[in-house]
């Protein structure tokens, strides 16, 4: 299929362009931006007038929930919300049940995940055999099946010593790791923030020092074994500043923030709404403040959805024993927007969280519009405000913090390696 | 996102009863002022008046009680309500059913209050926010969040013998940190006037931030005692000593439990209160539970006058 883009607003993070112009595609590439190749006869023209036109979204943690869990979502059902969501490469967590630990896994997951023929899914292999974080798992056989790098969701692994070898034997074969910076013993039962709103409300709480003793261990363990880390869901403003002096020695560390802990704060726990129920927790309004400030000079290096489908009944409980984790993948871009039109930065820097820089993260050749590349592309409507609702999201899931809220920018058309695999109906 | 209020309706009239924070000077007024006139009831020969005849209330309790399920029972029965007590702990929970279905079940049965009590923080909102409209709830403890009626009861006792809240001293004693009747005491406490709110208690027993809800910490008995008119001892739970949160009884008794030696800081006409069960020789020694500036037993007859106020006055807000 040959798709000439027309007149759209061709924003690319990575090479730097903000112009308008026209995109050609054959063969599932992009093969000019600007002047129509010769003799190129588009079969399909997609008037992009008053739209941008960028790299398809790299999200860095999208929950599929299979294998295993699949009453709370499905490949099918989340895959459609991805490219929904402009997303087109995403990273999946290991947490599934079982774990992504075992080579037959993760080509099952990859296959079933080529044939829907939507986004690049990219499996996290897990760090541990069952994420029990006893013994390590086969990473360069996963890496052959397709684990691009490895990672323990949950925290960090209570033995040390195994966390260590598990870090030496990655960067063996130069595997990035995948941390969630998280003293599990701190944590403990905790479900919030320990701050004010959960002294008024009588909640468990999870003090700061869960985070930022995780991402002590975790530097000093990177000085013993050299192995490149992200840190994935940063929540406070101490874990910052620990990253950023890392990042000033040089060492190779790179971290994320999710949708919702760059909007929000426990405040909006409000009467114990369940939908904000996350881990990390939502922290207190100053380490908002902070995190939207070191994505800005670049401690904080991408931006993901984190997104968690839980089925209805699940957020239907006391705020404690709600399920954790609220569906993003489609307010990934609108929440990204809506922070770079808050800290008034130019589309060309807030795009370039959610495409280039989480790509490099990723290792992935995505997230640009060279020509040449795979046309993994996001068609979008910067001035159309939507309403989120349980009818407006794709996912299974409709739990989030977000429901009832308008948010900009609408994507109107998703191309997968130049396929149109999402298309907005009017 | 955030709405208004739960437990008012748009005219600012109660619904639920929920928690004391948020809610008017005039609305907690109106309930101590209602449990006066029920306090003659209590104590006449033919204790029923018919104000909730006909009307069904549900003591719906996942967590056990005894002294709290009674007295609900005792006020609804002197209203002349049906009451129904339902001990969930050991039923439809341990079944499977959700917090949720049972509600809906009961409501189904033609339910107009419920009466909560749940070991999860946000029980009775959550119930509040899923309940058919002319259903009214009543928290009888969620967690370790909110005990509304006891505060309420509290404030009544306060009343009664100190007759105003404004030129007050009152220190609350002990675990702050996991105290359902904390939380709504320090509420109540600073939205009736009292000028000085002390929490006295060691680091391990409260939660962080406490001096926003607008109290003075204190950690040792003999500077937060200090002038004290009113002191509010909380029970020390026997679980909490699995928690790290204190090395045993008896240290806890020699630093801060109750004695008359302690007591004795305070301001010589003060009263001393609890809300039950008491551990005696844990936080309270005997001599002074059952000393002459002990209201602990004038508290639990007040507090069925409370809940009979309460009761009356969500069942006159019903549509």
């Amino acid at each position: 299929m040959r798709i000439h883009i027309k007149n759209g607003r061709v924003i690319d993070p990575k090479q730097g362009i903000d112009t308008v112009q026209d995109i050609f595609i054959a063969k599932g590439k992009i093969v000019s931006i600007g002047i129509a190749p010769n003799e190129f006869q588009a079969s399909r023209i997609i008037d992009a007038q008053s739209l941008v036109v960028c790299p398809g979204l790299v999200d860095l943690s999208v929950r599929l929930r299979e294998p295993g869990l699949e009453y709370k979502a499905t490949l099918e059902s989340e895959m459609a919300a991805a490219v929904a969501g402009g997303v087109t490469s995403f990273a999946c967590p290991p947490d599934t049940d079982p774990p992504l630990d075992e080579p037959g896994l993760v080509e099952m997951l990859k296959h079933r995940a080529r044939n829907l023929n939507q986004a690049h899914v990219y499996p996290v292999g897990a760090l541990t055999q069952g994420l029990k974080g006893e013994r390590l798992t086969e990473m360069a056989e996963l890496f052959d099946a397709g684990c691009v790098v490895f990672g323990q969701p949950d925290g960090l692994l209570s033995n040390l010593r195994i966390l260590m070898q598990a870090m030496h034997y990655a960067s063996t074969f130069d595997f990035s790791v995948w941390l969630r910076p998280q003293e599990i013993s701190l944590t403990h039962h905790g479900v919030a923030h320990d701050g004010e709103v959960a002294t008024r409300l009588g909640l468990s709480t999870i003090p700061v020092c869960s985070e930022t003793i995780a991402i002590s261990n975790i530097i000093l363990l990177m000085k013993e074994t050299g192995v490149k880390v992200h840190l994935c869901r940063i929540s406070s403003t101490e874990g910052l500043s620990m990253i950023r002096d890392a990042k000033q020695q040089g060492l190779p560390v790179t971290c994320d923030v999710t949708i919702n802990h760059l909007h929000l704060s426990d405040m909006d726990i409000g009467f114990f709404d369940s939908n904000c129920h996350l881990m990390p927790p939502l922290r207190s309004f100053s380490d908002r403040d902070a995190l939207r400030h070191g994505l800005l000079d670049g401690t904080i290096d991408a931006i993901c959805s984190d997104h968690a489908p839980v089925d209805e009944d699940a957020k239907l409980l006391p705020f404690g024993q709600a399920e954790i984790g609220a569906t993003g993948v489609e307010l990934l871009l609108s929440l990204t927007l809506k922070w770079g039109l808050e800290m008034r930065l130019p589309l060309l820097k807030t795009l370039s969280k959610i495409t280039c820089d989480s790509a490099q993260i990723l290792g992935i050749n995505g997230g640009n519009l060279s020509v040449g590349k795979a046309a993994d592309i996001c068609i979008f409507d910067p001035d159309d405000y939507w309403k989120v609702t349980s009818n407006s999201i794709l996912s299974q899931g409709k739990n989030t913090p977000f429901l009832g809220m308008e948010l900009p920018g609408k994507t109107k058309y998703t191309l997968v390696n130049g396929h149109i695999v999402y298309e907005k109906q009017n | 996102m955030n709405s208004r209020n739960p437990q008012l309706n748009e005219n600012g009239a109660l619904q639920h009863l929920l928690t004391t924070e948020g809610l008017p000077v005039s609305v907690l007024l109106h309930i101590l002022d209602t449990a006066e006139s029920f306090v003659g009831v209590t104590e006449r020969d033919v204790k029923k008046i018919p104000l909730l005849r006909g009307k069904s209330i549900f003591n719906l309790f996942f967590e056990p009680s005894t002294r709290t399920r009674t007295t609900f029972e005792i006020a609804a029965k002197r209203l002349s309500a049906d009451v129904i007590n339902l001990n969930i702990a050991v039923s439809s929970e341990s079944k499977g059913e959700t917090l949720l279905d049972t509600v809906n079940n009961l409501s189904a049965m033609n339910a107009d209050m419920f009466v909560v009590r749940h070991a999860q923080s946000g029980a009775a909102h959550l119930i509040a926010k899923h309940v058919r409209s002319d259903i009214r709830v009543i928290n009888a403890g969620d967690g370790s969040h909110a005990h509304p009626t006891q505060a309420l009861l509290d404030m009544f006792t306060i009343r009664r013998y100190k007759r105003e809240f404004r030129n007050l001293r009152v220190a609350i004693i002990g675990d702050i940190l996991h105290s359902r009747v904390a939380r709504s005491q320090i509420h109540a406490l600073t939205t009736l006037g009292v000028p000085e709110v002390r929490v006295i208690a060691p680091k391990t027993l409260l939660p962080k931030m406490v001096e926003r809800l607008g109290v003075h910490v204190y950690h040792t008995m003999e500077k937060g005692l200090k002038d004290i008119d009113v002191l509010m001892m909380l029970r020390l739970q026997n679980e909490r000593m699995t928690g790290a949160n204190l090395p045993s009884f008896e240290e806890y008794f020699k630093y801060y439990g109750l004695t008359p030696e302690k007591l004795s800081l305070a301001r010589r006409d003060a009263i001393v209160m609890h809300p039950g069960p008491m551990n005696r020789g844990v936080e309270i020694d005997s001599a002074v539970a059952d000393g002459k500036q002990s209201v602990i037993l004038p508290q639990v007859t007040f507090g069925i006058a409370v809940r009979m106020a309460v009761m009356s006055i969500l069942a006159g807000n019903q549509t």
